[in-house]
């Protein structure tokens, strides 16, 4: 391959990019340019970043040059990046796409973004998202909603939907995202990039703002599985700071994708195909299953049958936690703070529920509320306590199928990127984008969304998942699919301004 | 199970959240709507089920006592809202 144009650098994936950089056939400054560039043509129309941190990323691209003269790089030295704003980056806005936190600038960074700024990771800016990670569309970032790139006038899918978008728009080789119930994985899918949610506990969680901890994982979007497997490594393993983080040891992702899936037994979830899915979104899934067979795997239909209460548990667990988790903005140590500008008519509980007031978006007072009451007096038993027995049951459930399968490949979402506004006033409509998501949070187990073809012109995702820590067998998975198609190579033509 | 307006101003009370009547009347109506969705959840037997509280089990995570060094204060004290010196400044607490 030649080295591409300075101008077209943008368009490089994150292993083409490392090599080139390795080679010293481009710099880390030329590509940074490259992508800032591409961010100021086409971000006023996907709105994929909150903050772009433009002289920051020039000042880590001019290091990361000098390191790899040095010949001290690594696999991500000089290459950039979008991070999610829902994860802390020291003296960078972490807003959260909230009010509350529209001003907060951390002293600190988050462990994944540490992790990939000593490698030498470039930070081209900061993602939308929906406020705290509570939706499934980005519409509910209190600031701006970010835009399908294949239709902007379509959702990205959410919460990491600025993360998903700017993938796909060229303006970012990878970002950084969170998923609780989906949110790596459905706005990948809604965007036609490849996105993996790890093992609960591969990634630390320190300095993700916690929305729900117990399903909370920090996870990449890409363009593709091999570039997925070199930004694992980079934040996997075990991290003192997070307690809940596994200690177990940290394979070599990419010398898993051997290209090879010869006996892999793959198991098809019947109840992921369920009434009320698009047809073409089953159609297209289907296709994928029957290419992975032709590729070599075993596929046998198995069953989940706790996959219907998934919906109801995951509802009542992580509202429950996030109204534990943001009950500390009380508006006194940090964060937006109610003042009543001197007047001294306000006392200390009234300041702190106007600030929840102004400072909180609907969603996130909805989620609040709901699990306030999940966890009140009286009907704790009957939700709370019942949703973490229910939790076990479907953990049982992924338990007993993963003794007969290697793996299990389903659809990400019934649907793909619907228009803006379309499901904005019905909670319930936009909490069923996410049924085939939240299931695998339950479990903490890790997952993939695969472009995988499109539906009317918008991409589908494909979702494998497997059993705790096999993230290498899932993206050698991927690996050997995309060695084989091109769906994950589709680039949307972005409309031009003032159309 | 219908949630009615008292209901969810002892609900925002608990959550320390002030809610305009619009709200209230929303939040009635959609917690409403969602609680629906929980009811399936009522008829699976859980009896005698454990609930989950680490996916992966992790029980009881030690960590070896070593002195190290915080935030210093004046990085602790950059976001605050109203500080008073090194100290976050807060409404009175007490009644006079």
């Amino acid at each position: 391959m030649s080295t591409p144009a300075a101008s077209d650098l943008w368009q490089l994936s994150v292993a083409e990019a490392s090599r080139l950089l390795a080679n010293r056939e481009i710099s880390s400054v030329e590509l940074t340019d490259a992508c800032l560039e591409r961010i100021a043509a086409v971000d006023d129309r996907i709105s994929a970043y909150i903050t772009v941190t433009a002289d920051i990323a020039r000042q880590q691209a001019a290091d990361a040059d000098r390191r790899i003269a040095a010949g001290d790089a690594s696999p991500l030295t000089g290459v950039p990046m979008q991070i999610k704003d829902l994860l802390c980056t020291n003296g960078v806005a972490t807003t959260c796409a909230s009010r509350m936190l529209a001003e907060y600038v951390p002293v600190y960074d988050a462990t994944a973004v540490a992790r990939l700024r000593e490698q030498g990771a470039v930070m081209l800016g900061k993602g939308n998202m929906d406020e705290f990670g509570m939706g499934s569309s980005t519409e509910n970032s209190a600031f701006f909603p970010t835009r399908n790139p294949w239709d902007t006038s379509r959702v990205p899918g959410g919460s990491s939907g600025g993360s998903a978008a700017a993938v796909a728009a060229g303006a970012a080789p990878f970002a950084l995202g969170t998923d609780t119930g989906g949110s790596i994985r459905q706005p990948a899918s809604f965007c036609g990039v490849t996105g993996l949610k790890p093992t609960y506990g591969r990634v630390s969680r320190y300095g993700l703002v916690a929305y729900a901890s117990s399903l909370d994982q920090v996870g990449p979007l890409a363009r593709d599985a091999a570039d997925c497997a070199l930004i694992l490594q980079a934040i996997a393993g075990h991290d003192p700071r997070d307690a809940t983080s596994l200690p177990d040891p940290v394979p070599d992702y990419s010398a898993a994708l051997t290209g090879d899936i010869k006996g892999l037994r793959l198991g098809v979830p019947r109840e992921y195909f369920a009434e009320g899915m698009d047809p073409g979104v089953r159609a297209t899934v289907t296709a994928a299953i029957d290419q992975l067979a032709a590729l070599g795997a075993e596929v046998r239909e198995v069953s989940l049958p706790t996959t219907e209460y998934a919906l109801a548990c995951y509802y009542i667990i992580a509202p429950s936690e996030c109204s534990a988790n943001l009950a500390r903005y009380d508006g006194v140590k940090y964060g937006y703070s109610y003042q009543d500008d001197g007047r001294g008519d306000v006392d200390m509980w009234e300041a702190m529920e106007r600030t929840r007031q102004h400072g909180f978006g609907p969603e996130v007072k909805r989620r609040i509320m709901l699990g306030a009451f999940a966890l009140s007096s009286g009907y704790y038993d009957a939700y709370y306590h019942k949703a973490q027995q229910v939790r076990t049951l479907i953990r049982q459930d992924f338990a007993r199928v993963f003794e007969e399968v290697d793996a299990l490949a389903a659809p990400v979402s019934p649907v793909t990127a619907f228009p803006i506004g379309d499901r904005t006033d019905d909670p319930v409509r936009m909490y069923l984008v996410d049924v085939y998501t939240l299931p695998v949070n339950m479990a903490g187990l890790p997952a993939m969304s695969v472009p995988c073809g499109f539906s009317d012109g918008l991409p589908v995702g494909l979702q494998l998942i497997g059993s705790h820590l096999t993230e290498g067998h899932l993206l050698n998975i991927a690996h050997t699919y995309q060695q084989a198609t091109e769906w994950h190579q589709q680039r949307p033509g972005i409309p031009h301004r003032g159309r | 199970m219908p949630i009615d307006r008292e209901q969810v101003e002892h609900i925002a009370a608990l959550a320390r959240i002030a809610l305009t009547d619009a709200e209230k009347e929303a939040f009635a109506r959609q917690l409403s709507d969602i609680l629906d969705q929980f009811e399936v959840l009522q008829t699976l037997d859980t009896a005698g089920v454990e609930p989950t509280a680490h996916v992966a089990g992790l029980d009881t995570v030690l960590r070896d006592d070593e002195p190290a060094e915080s935030l210093d204060a004046e990085d602790t004290l950059l976001n605050a809202p109203r500080r008073r010196g090194d100290l976050f400044q807060v409404r009175a607490v007490l009644d006079e």
